[in-house]
């Protein structure tokens, strides 16, 4: 999936300063990284990635449909993923929350139970299917999280610092997730272990595209620019 | 933080197995039927039926009390007022029918789930498709709404524990402004989420 971003500004409502400004980049790598500190923009041009935030300038294509006009489109082949799958879950239970996602597709009743329960049973959560959905565990809920996008056939993830509220046994669960995606995935983090093999990792700073490159590249860069 | 609201159960019991409009029929015409109610041995009879209903549905004992102890604090001053103030009989009739009525709805919840509650919802508000109401909009408030109980729960304790930390046990402001502010900010993280799993119209 190609996406371009063309001379891309934001500034939020109220806002003076853009949160991202001037950026122009092709993706359709495979893995895609994004790291930069806290308010440097990496997050709100996840957003964009999937036309939850319009930007104020320039343009957002992905695979040749504007985000602007066509954001309904775009979400149906775009997922997100939040950093706090609190947010994400709108569902009381497990079973219900991924069976949401498929509704008003035209699938039976049918269809979408045998849809549920080879999601429920790819990632972990078959024993759970009709366990309450806040109660399950931090690394529980983000992976019922990542299955309830999954469960839609996605061509890309967007994930916006899914390991940031998690343990390090779960952080690993989720990164071997990630491996074993066939999807193309954009993942924004501040982990640098999680993007090692990427084929690609951008770095933001103060709302601007400093970097680009291979992963080795630009975690020293990152690295420098921390220091 | 645990709720009754979204505890269903699994099980293949004749209660589960009863769809979920005659279930929802049965506790909508059971309030309506408790208007009716005059004597404490009616009362005890549909109390007792409900009781029974929890054993075929084979729910655990602590789930009763657990559905009634919220309301005690509203259940005895009632019951107080109305012996004082309409005897025994009379006071009998009205918290058994609200412990009745209290007990049956949660068997609904306990056995049935909010999918298929919803579902009943949707296919009841499809008439007013020709006002322009989206039936498949009223079952998503209707989800939220449920789902917002467990949610707003966990921020009311971290906001307690919260103020607990910085020894300010007392102040109603200072709880009630932080669990305002971040169920608005809550609210607004689940409407994006919406938006990005394709409810966004």
């Amino acid at each position: 999936m190609l996406i371009e971003v063309d001379g891309v500004s934001h500034v939020y409502p109220g806002g003076v300063e853009p949160v991202v400004r001037d950026v122009v980049v092709r993706l359709d790598e495979h893995r895609i990284g994004i790291v930069g500190a806290n308010g440097s923009g990496k997050s709100t041009f996840a957003r964009m990635l999937n036309g939850l935030v319009v930007p104020s300038a320039g343009t957002v294509t992905v695979d040749g449909l504007d985000t602007r006009g066509h954001g309904r489109e775009v979400r149906k082949r775009v997922g997100f993923c939040f950093t706090n799958p609190d947010t994400q879950i709108v569902m009381p239970t497990v079973r219900e929350d991924v069976a949401f996602g498929l509704r008003r597709r035209g699938l039976t009743k049918e269809e979408v139970a045998a849809r549920v329960d080879e999601a429920l049973a790819r990632h972990g959560l078959g024993g759970l299917a009709d366990h309450p959905a806040h109660l399950l565990s931090g690394g529980q809920k983000q992976l019922l999280a990542l299955a309830s996008i999954l469960v839609t056939g996605p061509e890309l993830l967007v994930m916006d610092e899914p390991t940031t509220l998690l343990d390090l046994r779960n952080t690993r669960r989720v990164a071997d997730l990630v491996t074993e995606l066939p999807q193309q995935v954009v993942l924004v983090t501040h982990d640098l272990d999680l993007v090692a093999g990427f084929d690609r990792v951008l770095v933001f700073d103060r709302a601007r595209l400093v970097h680009d490159g291979p992963p080795d590249e630009a975690v020293a860069f990152y690295r420098e620019l921390m220091a | 933080m645990s709720t009754s609201l979204g505890l269903y159960r699994p099980g293949t019991s004749p209660v589960h197995r009863t769809p979920a409009g005659v279930k929802l029929a049965v506790v909508v015409a059971a309030g309506i039927g408790s208007v009716f109610v005059r004597t404490p041995a009616v009362a005890g009879v549909l109390l007792a039926v409900v009781l029974v209903a929890y054993t075929v549905a084979r729910t655990p004992p602590g789930l009763l009390w657990h559905s009634v102890r919220p309301l005690c604090w509203v259940l005895v001053p009632l019951m107080v007022f109305q012996v004082l103030t309409a005897g025994w009989a009379r006071a009998s009739v009205i918290v058994g029918v609200i412990v009745t009525l209290v007990l049956l709805a949660n068997l609904v919840t306990l056995t049935t789930r909010t999918t298929e509650l919803v579902d009943v919802v949707v296919r009841l508000a499809a008439p007013l498709r020709f006002l322009g109401v989206d039936p498949e909009r009223v079952g998503l408030v209707l989800n939220l709404g449920i789902r917002g109980v467990p949610l707003v729960l966990e921020l009311a304790t971290e906001v307690r524990e919260a103020q607990h930390a910085r020894g300010q046990a007392a102040s109603a402001r200072a709880f009630a402004v932080p669990l305002i502010v971040g169920a608005l900010r809550r609210s607004d993280e689940i409407g994006e989420a919406l938006a990005a799993r394709g409810f966004d119209d």
